[in-house]
């Protein structure tokens, strides 16, 4: 752990793959502007991999101030413990009051290691940050800028706030695309700090023997209306429906975790909080009852259409526009009326 | 070889089963109401050394912290194939954040000397997926998160499959290693008739001392020394067996604190109802091209 300190930078982990940003870092750091701000301190991002320098033009561009960049062979491929070991003496060097991790399977994977080394504290999968105040009632002790970590838990049933006020840094991985991307700023630049480091084969813990991505066939967080489907729209044949009405708003197809573990579609299609969270300016629940579970990945949409049949679905406390009937009817009914209008 | 796993558990609430009963009238979640059960994917993790054992011998040890109660997963282990248990149960241990956890679980599987630990890629309760490659670090062993199935073990280097995502990987180390696992893994085998006829009977000393105090005729020591003769008694520790420096345990521990807690309650916005006709669903549909949501 480090000492707390008032004039720590506000950290963002850079993830990268193959010389690709991810997109959550992209948020990451339009949170990390706004937190950084509030703090008066500055925003930096923490970027690890080998010939990975072409990156901090972007990070510069989504507002880091300056970029530790730590390039080395041994850290190509993305590892537990090199990247772990090699974040832990950053960490140690520079005293960073808040290092943000996107909660990614590497990020979920790499900031429990490095908080256990570090013995400081770590919030998984915040949905919100923000900067505010903590008073302990027994004694009236007050700790104030504190980053205040929101995250839902027990299954989406509560939002906790957690703080972590005497051992730094503080640490949060925070969900995919919860906060929004946003716009470069073509003018800005980032300092570019540059770090040796010694890394030995032995730091590498693991040989990666094989590895394969799917690029994902639907990219549901750029699509501004999404017409999703639940299990009650009854069969894959029955999710045609779906897809032609996405297909005539422009739309992306999207379901429930219930719809994709029937087999309806693709787990690429899945939102809520075990698959993609999405805030799109139209989603249209279709047979989806709105669990709670799905909710969480879909409560930022501008507009909510539900159809369902069952008057008692949550969906529906959460709805815009709400259509009690038969989807098999009303769907059709929709399509008609928007091929006619549009 | 054989192998000596441990497999790390957890009793936790079933957030995904929230009936009526559990909920209150303002709509948030009354989380006592809740029935406790083994975390899923521990399941997923128990069946994983249950299969390493099947497949080259060895013993599977099952490991929980939490309060007496906790003890029923332990049975349930038993049931399912389990050689040994262990119940660590200590007031100390309340208000443990993941890296508390960690730490005392950490100083129990050293006792135990493992070449594998398994645990659940995440407990539904938190959701946070940290205890396990915290464990990993304490014990200064490799972490392969996301395990979905172990392809070759072949003396002391183990090669698995793990998810990352929207792909997935092969990766090979050297033991002892630390898993977690995801459901996607395997088919959690249900409880051995037999096995639970024989250990539906298993008791740790705090559960013997519970009923004494409502039984003060239960002599603690004699039925104690009864089912250890029987192998009924589950071993409990407490972070004085496990050695722990309790500047690392309990609230101390913790770096993180809960500032606060919210209940969701699932909000109404204003909504409008639509009736299910061609007439209705146009004028809806106009409604949203003219405030541009579409066209």
């Amino acid at each position: 752990m480090i000492e707390v300190n008032r004039q720590g930078e506000v950290w963002v982990f850079a993830e990268q793959h193959a010389g690709t940003l991810e997109d959550t870092s992209i948020e990451l750091l339009s949170k990390g502007r706004q937190l950084a701000d509030q703090l008066k301190v500055p925003l930096a991002a923490v970027l690890l991999g080998d010939r990975v320098e072409p990156l901090c033009v972007r990070l510069g561009q989504y507002g880091a101030d300056r970029v530790y960049l730590a390039e080395h062979p041994l850290l190509n491929h993305y590892q537990t413990s090199s990247y772990a070991k090699v974040l832990d003496e950053l960490i140690h060097k520079h005293k960073p009051q808040i290092m943000l991790y996107g909660a990614t399977p590497v990020g979920r994977d790499l900031a429990p290691r490095v908080a256990s080394a570090l013995k400081a504290g770590l919030t998984a999968d915040c949905t919100d940050l923000q900067i505010g105040r903590h008073e302990i009632p027994s004694t009236g002790k007050v700790y104030e800028n504190l980053l205040l970590q929101i995250r839902p838990a027990f299954g989406g049933n509560i939002i906790a706030t957690i703080i972590n006020y005497d051992r730094w840094p503080q640490m949060a991985t925070v969900r995919e695309g919860v906060m929004p991307m946003p716009e470069p700023d073509g003018r800005r630049k980032a300092q570019i700090v540059r770090e040796n480091i010694s890394l030995l084969p032995g730091d590498l813990m693991l040989e990666i023997l094989a590895e394969h991505r799917q690029p994902k066939k639907v990219n549901l967080k750029a699509s501004r209306i999404i017409v999703a489907g639940g299990a009650g729209v009854g069969s894959k044949e029955n999710f045609k429906l779906i897809w032609d009405l996405a297909h005539c708003l422009g739309g992306a197809p999207a379901a429930t975790r219930a719809a994709v573990d029937l087999g309806f579609i693709d787990r690429d299609h899945q939102v809520g909080q075990t698959g993609t969270t999405v805030r799109p300016v139209l989603y249209i629940a279709v047979g989806i009852s709105g669990a709670i579970q799905h909710q969480a990945g879909m409560i930022g949409s501008q507009k909510i259409i539900a159809i369902n049949n069952d008057p008692e679905a949550p969906i529906f406390q959460i709805a815009h526009y709400k259509i009690l009937g038969d989807l098999n009817q009303v769907v059709p009914m929709m399509i008609k009326a928007i091929r006619e209008k549009v | 070889m054989t192998y000596n796993c441990v497999v790390l558990a957890k009793q936790v609430p079933d957030t995904k089963r929230i009936t009526g009963q559990a909920m209150n009238e303002d709509g948030t979640v009354n989380r006592a109401a809740l029935p406790a059960i083994f975390n899923p994917e521990d399941l997923n993790a128990l069946e994983m050394a249950l299969q390493i054992k099947e497949q080259y011998g060895g013993k599977v040890t099952v490991i929980t912290m939490g309060l007496p109660a906790a003890a029923e997963i332990l049975r349930q282990s038993l049931y399912r194939g389990a050689d040994g248990v262990i119940l660590i149960t200590d007031k100390r241990c309340a208000a443990s954040d993941t890296l508390a956890t960690s730490y005392i679980l950490s100083c129990a599987v050293r006792k135990l000397n493992p070449d594998i630990v398994l645990c659940g890629r995440q407990a539904i309760d938190g959701d946070t997926a940290q205890v396990g490659p915290q464990v990993a670090e304490k014990l200064g062993v490799p972490q392969i998160t996301y395990t979905e199935q172990i392809l070759t073990l072949n003396g002391k280097t183990i090669t698995a499959r793990r998810s990352i995502g929207n792909g997935w990987q092969e990766v090979r180390t050297k033991l002892p290693v630390l898993l977690t696992v995801v459901d996607t893994a395997n088919e959690p085998r249900i409880p051995a008739a037999k096995r639970l006829m024989k250990y539906k009977a298993a008791r740790c000393r705090i559960e013997i001392e519970a009923m004494a105090k409502q039984d003060p005729s239960i002599d603690v020591e004699a039925v104690c020394k009864q089912l250890e003769q029987k192998g009924l008694l589950i071993r409990q520790w407490d972070l004085d067996v496990l050695g722990a420096d309790l500047k690392w345990c309990g609230r101390d521990g913790s770096p993180t604190k809960v500032h606060r807690i919210q209940s969701v309650v699932l909000t109404t916005k204003e909504t409008k109802s639509v009736e299910p006709t061609q007439e209705a669903i146009e004028a809806m549909i106009h409604e949203l091209i003219v405030d541009h949501t579409i066209g």
